[in-house]
């Protein structure tokens, strides 16, 4: 790894002739030379940017015109990989989709990363080739980052902070306090699928199940819907707390009521099952590749045409809709016909036997 | 103060002395014992309750309740589109 | 077989409407029926079908939540073995969130205790067995639905020659309490709804002579839409007839004699006991404990837990909506502040508890009705 006319970073400095190509160790945070060639050999190859290239410590971007629209995330998920996705995957969608949901387009991306003491390099590479794939898919770029390491035990493997810079179009107003009485709320797709995923990849309860985390870029779904639906109010991706969180957010911050219908709601069946036999209610499970868009009625068919025609809107639905009465209230008409509030999670979902 | 649901047996086995199942819910899969089920046989369905098996779901019942269904000409329907308005 | 055909079944607006409206075609006169399971609160609830009911059946829910019956002491036994270093601490998700006196599991854990949370009492015994060096001790609440899997655990634990797994025990039996219920001079109860999945292990002969001695007709019922209205009907239907019985609502699941080989095994390791119900009181008989030859498992007895000074909320009337005797709308603290993240009470933070339920799902159901 070292060339061959520089001292090898063993000897004084690193007193045990350690490999240092498969694990991460501290020393490859500290700063010197391992932080170097772990840059320039593990990081850059996937995560290339002229910036990135550049060699500095920040990036010079070209900007449009426009607003600035900027997000951040912190991505912790345990396991690191589950079907569907990964840390990486979702550390860049999830961003990515965070500044969409506002209508702008997202373009530049940081990425943080501490590692822990331990780490196989060949995990981090994965991690690395996921997020290249994903911000490919995108059209975004990574343009600057960083990387401490720190010791065992102190991270569950790595942890990944993003923030993303988008840009707004004039006079576009997409934003929770948007909705308005009359408006049609639809989702991209099927509810509760991320949150499944990882769970039965934790196996902390012993189940396995044919469910894949949803974990995907939505920007382009979403300018394909806003070119079919230009007067949207409201996109938001429901993820911690589930569908219900995100709407009762939404219903707080528009001062609006709103009403949904159990038996619109897609929910794969898969996961239906296994929320059933967890006593988990899907509506209020993660998801990281669906949007919910709340559109003008005039607009809301072809809103939902757009979405699926595109290949992560396919099992889009119409689900409810924006009502005068009960501001910040979210009603559900069950499947047998009554109306009940459809409340914001409290606490920790946990599986139940009663 | 019990959430137990239907599952089909798709394999029996014994596991430490116990008698055990792969049990399918419709998608996922997870194992219970069948310990209570001395009689059960692949393909049967049975109540699953804390990883652990309550009884046999009795198809005749269940096929009359099916019956209801049937009978009030749903069936072929998709899922009641007629609620939502 | 189609499952997803007969969940949908179950489910179907018309068949539950359908039924309903065979209620109302038999009604005279308003009955009070009571459901004791709390999984039968919660299903009740989610799906509304309070609402659909004709005005004249008022449904008062029961003690039927082994989450908040499980006692006050208990709680804080289970706090206190948790918190050692060598034990790792199994439990239901349900049972997170109950208040002890000054905290609760959740708490506990967050300030580094190793409590996991377990889909059945069999994963915990795996745990033990994984982890030879450390104490597992699994807390095993439940009614008799949930006495087979704790019991056979225990046996399985036996027949392993594991040392280092324990139960914490608090099994609690439905007959007891609807004997507190019904003797009690503020009843209001007239029929009842069976816990089906209870009825499922341990059949419904028992109940007959309960029938008998208060004149309470009954009907085992299940748990999804259909079988909720069923049930009610059954009752209805007896009580319109003036008829006293034990009807079978949920035949395709429950037996009149349950399940012999499930019974067998609850026998081998338990045996009754009086048992506390929190906010009820002392019960005679109501509850299972181990049987001595399996002492050894007993987390009791295995931990000196020492005196445990327990403080309840004063504002808490858990023990009176446990008994049907008021409901959470008639408690001065519900949702202010008693809520299912600042619980006072064990029935805001169960899952099945009454107040839990009211809380979620019909916190303004005067808006909603009609």
């Amino acid at each position: 790894m070292s060339e061959a006319s520089f001292p090898s970073m063993e000897g004084p400095v690193c007193p045990l002739p350690l490999k240092h190509d498969d694990q991460i160790i501290l020393g490859h945070g500290s700063g010197g030379r391992l932080t170097h060639d772990l840059i320039k050999n593990i990081f850059l190859p996937y995560l290339s940017s002229p910036p990135l290239l550049s060699g500095d410590d920040f990036a010079r971007l070209t900007r449009p015109n426009g607003e600035v629209v900027v997000s951040t995330d912190c991505h912790i998920v345990s396991p690191l990989f589950f079907p569907g996705g990964d840390i990486g995957r979702l550390a860049v969608c999830g961003t990515v989709n965070d500044i969409a949901v506002s209508g702008a387009q997202p373009l530049y991306l940081t990425a943080g990363f501490i590692l822990e003491e331990g780490l196989p390099v060949q995990t981090l590479v994965r991690i690395l080739e996921s997020m290249h794939i994903a911000a490919q898919e995108a059209s975004i770029q990574i343009v600057a980052g960083d990387t401490k390491v720190v010791e065992k035990g102190k991270a569950d493997g790595l942890f990944i902070t993003t923030t993303g810079f988008g840009f707004l179009p004039e006079g576009r107003t997409i934003n929770g306090s948007q909705a308005q009485p009359g408006d049609v709320i639809l989702v991209s797709g099927s509810m509760g699928d991320h949150g499944i995923a990882v769970l039965a990849e934790r196996g902390e309860l012993g189940f396995s199940a044919e469910i894949q985390s949803d974990v995907a870029p939505l920007n382009g779904l979403i300018q394909d819907l806003l070119a079919a639906a230009p007067h949207t109010h409201v996109l938001r991706d429901p993820t911690r707390g589930g569908l219900a969180t995100t709407l009762n957010e939404i219903a707080a911050q528009s001062q609006v009521g709103m009403l949904l219908y159990e038996n619109t709601i897609p929910i794969n069946p898969a996961v239906q099952a296994a929320c059933e036999m967890l006593g988990f209610d899907p509506l209020y499970i993660a998801n990281e590749g669906k949007i919910i868009a709340i559109v003008p009625p005039d607009e809301a068919e072809a809103a939902l045409e757009a979405m699926h025609r595109h290949p992560y809107g396919k099992s889009a639905a119409r689900i409810g809709e924006v009502t005068r009465n009960d501001a910040g209230r979210v009603l559900l008409k069950t499947r047998i016909g009554a109306t009940r509030i459809l409340d914001m999670l409290a606490g920790e979902i946990l599986p139940r036997i009663c | 103060m019990c959430l137990g649901i239907p599952g089909k047996i798709v394999e029996l086995y014994q596991q430490a002395g116990l008698r055990m199942a792969k049990i399918d819910f419709g998608g996922v899969l997870r194992e219970a014992c069948v310990e209570t089920l001395p009689e059960a046989k692949v393909g049967d369905y049975a109540i699953i309750h804390a990883g652990f098996a309550l009884n046999l779901l009795d198809e005749q019942e269940a096929l009359e309740t099916l019956q209801l269904l049937r009978d009030a000409g749903v069936l072929d329907e998709e899922l009641n589109p007629s609620s939502q308005t | 077989m189609d499952l997803s055909l007969l969940n949908q079944t179950l489910r179907d607006e018309r068949q539950v409407k359908a039924e309903i409206e065979k209620i109302r075609r038999r009604l005279t006169r308003s009955w009070v029926l009571m459901e004791i399971c709390g999984g039968q609160t919660h299903a009740i609830m989610q799906s509304g079908l309070d609402q659909l009911l004709p005005p004249e059946i008022e449904l008062v829910h029961g003690p039927g939540c082994p989450v908040c019956v499980t006692p006050l002491e208990l709680i804080d036994k289970a706090l206190a073995i948790a918190a050692r270093p060598e034990v790792i601490f199994c439990s239901f998700g349900d049972m997170l969130r109950v208040p002890g006196s000054n905290q609760d599991l959740f708490s506990l854990r967050a300030g580094g205790a190793d409590v996991r949370v377990v889909y059945s009492p069999l994963d915990a015994v795996k745990i033990a067995q994984q982890n030879p060096e450390r104490q597992v001790v699994f807390f095993a609440i439940g009614f008799e639905t949930t006495a087979p899997p704790n019991a056979m655990s225990v046996l399985q634990a036996k027949a392993l020659g594991l040392k280092n797994y324990s139960v914490l025990v608090s099994q609690v039996l439905v007959p007891p309490a609807m004997h507190a219920i019904l003797s009690s001079p503020h009843n209001r109860v007239q029929g009842f709804l069976l816990a089906g999945h209870v009825c499922t292990v341990m059949g419904y002969q028992d109940y007959l002579p309960i029938a008998d001695q208060y004149r309470v007709p009954m009907a085992v019922t299940g748990f999804e839409p259909l079988d909720l209205v069923r049930g009610i009907y059954s009752v209805v239907k007896m009580l319109e007839q003036n008829e006293v019985r034990v009807e079978n609502a949920y035949a395709r699941v429950v037996k009149p004699e349950g399940n012999l080989a499930a019974q067998a095994i609850i026998q081998k390791v338990f045996q009754p006991v009086d048992r506390n119900w929190r906010g009820i009181g002392r019960i005679p008989l109501s509850g299972w404990g181990l049987r001595p030859e399996f002492s050894e498992f007993d987390a009791e007895l295995r931990f000196d837990v020492g005196n445990i000074q327990t403080s309840e909320s004063p504002l808490c009337i858990a023990g009176q909506i446990l008994q049907g005797l008021k409901k959470p709308f008639d408690c001065p603290a519900f949702a202010d502040p008693c809520t299912p993240q600042n619980p006072l009470g064990a029935p805001m933070v169960s899952a099945e508890g009454a107040c839990s339920a009211y809380y979620r799902f019909a916190r303004s159901s005067a808006s909603m009705k009609g």
